[in-house]
């Protein structure tokens, strides 16, 4: 890339005129015939800018990768350093997610821009049996081999809040993420835990069945829900779904 | 801007000095509402982005660059991605690569107005840049998404920035469309259609052999006025058709960078210009 600066006329485009004077021999004599020193010179110019360009872009790209632990990605999604490079940024997953619980990330979101998230504390995953979204994907960066709903990985509900949790502290009688779970006594129960002379109920998550779905999250009572779904590697759960 | 003056045929109507520049922003914005059918009205006829979509529900149509970029970063390519990049490469392969620049993509209205604002506040300065440097991002945007394994180009493409964020949600997007303005304003004169974006490089690519072209068919009326070099964003397509060194060289112009955008043929009072195939 050339980088002087010049002051052209009004018009900075080529004229006719100017292809019609002088001598059209010196023109192309002028621009054809580089000695080698000019001629690494511009390899060296051209490489070295485009080395920078790619640096910066490459490293933006790459930070991206690490996406937050509050955006879940839809069901079937691959891995996500594979996931970036799959996904065209289409936004179909979202037009056809029923329940709009699909978002396509802004410009600006820590969500690589362009690529599907939801957040469950907001609008969790409903678990549709045809699965729209994995449908609608033309790149199978929402994976064809999901067929069953209830093999999704979309991450794992962890109790966070043990010290919030209305069952565990003994504030009330509450079950609701155990009533929301919709695979209910297989990827949650309510186990019943004895400490001293109390017994009570601590919803547990059974990480082999649980997809990831988030209806436990946004049913939680407390303020900050007490369950929430996170990154299968974030849970600490053995990180190979095994339904 | 251009004083009418009665070329061969006399004077031209408002219509004819402006007819394909309308048709193309007519074009532009019905593809754009076309993709807002769905979100505003709820009539999903048109699905997707300019990444992707879908048509009526059938027809699968997908960017073959961006595609390009998923396959240069080694993963997964499904099915219906790659029959929509073929159906979208045949299309411009017939019609012109850069057809898509100047029909089609929404940023050219941006650089479009960019220039026009350019030349009402006679900005001379422009910080040139070789054409080439568009091949070469092109190049570097595939050899990046090789390296991180990414699509890297769409982390900051501005044509897909801005036609998302119309259809989805804007968030920051505009930040770079308005880098784009003020680069094509103050910076460099047509600075980023004609120089910089690997999307056109890689447009002009598919419509190196396409089919319909623009033609200087009445070159010999041609009183060296100098309009069409002045509207032209790729002006050194028009020399060999216009002015060659040879009377008996093509009047139709080869060079894959034009965009058929007509313009030339909508300043031009002398009607040097218009459509034909690449045979003349």
């Amino acid at each position: 890339m050339g980088t002087d600066f010049n002051v052209r006329g009004r018009i900075s485009n080529p004229s006719p005129c100017k292809y019609k004077s002088g001598n059209p021999e010196n023109v192309s004599d002028k621009q054809n015939t580089l000695n080698r020193r000019q001629f690494m010179g511009q390899c060296a110019h051209t490489v070295g800018s485009m080395s920078i360009l790619g640096l910066l872009l490459g490293s933006y790209s790459k930070q991206s990768v690490s996406t937050p632990a509050w955006a879940i990605r839809p069901p079937g999604a691959i891995a996500e350093e594979d996931f970036l490079g799959a996904c065209v940024r289409c936004g179909l997953c979202v037009r056809d997610c029923p329940y709009d619980t699909l978002k396509l990330a802004e410009f600006g979101s820590e969500v690589a821009t362009g690529t599907p998230y939801f957040i469950a504390r907001d609008i969790p995953c409903e678990m549709c049996d045809d699965i729209p979204c994995v449908a609608a994907c033309p790149t199978d960066a929402l994976s064809k081999e999901l067929t069953d709903i209830r093999d999704a990985d979309m991450g794992v509900a962890v109790l966070t809040g043990p010290d919030t949790c209305y069952s565990v502290t003994g504030v009330a009688h509450c079950r609701a993420c155990y009533i929301a779970c919709p695979i209910k006594d297989e990827a949650i129960t309510m186990e019943q835990k004895r400490v001293g002379t109390r017994t009570y109920f601590e919803p547990t998550v059974h990480a082999g069945s649980c997809t990831g779905c988030g209806k436990c999250e946004e049913s939680c009572v407390t303020d900050e829900a007490s369950i929430k779904v996170l990154p299968r590697h974030l849970a600490k759960h053995d990180t190979s779904k095994t339904a | 801007m251009t004083i009418a003056t009665a070329g061969a045929g006399g004077e031209r109507s408002l219509w004819e000095k402006n007819k394909w520049l309308l048709l193309r922003r007519t074009a532009q914005f019905s593809i754009l509402f076309l993709f807002l059918l769905g979100p505003w009205f709820g009539i999903w006829w048109l699905k997707g982005n300019l990444a992707s979509s879908v048509f009526l529900d059938t027809v699968s149509l997908t960017d073959p660059f961006i595609l390009l970029q998923s396959v240069a970063s080694g993963h997964a390519v499904g099915q219906s991605a790659v029959i929509g990049a073929v159906t979208i490469f045949i299309f411009y392969f017939l019609v012109g690569g850069r057809v898509y620049c100047s029909w089609v993509c929404p940023i050219n209205v941006v650089t479009d107005g960019a220039t026009w604002l350019r030349n009402r506040l006679k900005l001379n300065l422009s910080w040139s840049v070789k054409k080439s440097a568009r091949i070469w991002i092109m190049l570097m945007a595939l050899a990046v998404s090789a390296v991180t394994g990414t699509i890297a180009w769409e982390a900051v493409n501005p044509i897909t920035m801005l036609q998302r964020g119309l259809v989805f949600g804007m968030g920051l997007a505009w930040v770079i469309v308005l880098a784009v303005f003020l680069f094509d304003l103050l910076v460099t004169r047509r600075g980023w259609c004609s120089h910089l974006c690997p999307v056109g490089a890689f447009y002009s690519l598919v419509g190196k052999r396409s089919l319909v072209r623009m033609n200087a068919a009445e070159r010999q009326a041609c009183t060296d006025c100098g309009d069409c070099f002045r509207v032209c964003p790729e002006p050194h397509v028009i020399i060999p058709a216009l002015k060659p060194e040879q009377t008996t060289d093509t009047s139709v112009i080869l060079d894959s960078d034009c965009t058929n955008c007509g313009r030339c043929i909508d300043v031009c009072d002398d009607r040097v210009f218009r459509f034909s195939t690449r045979f003349g």
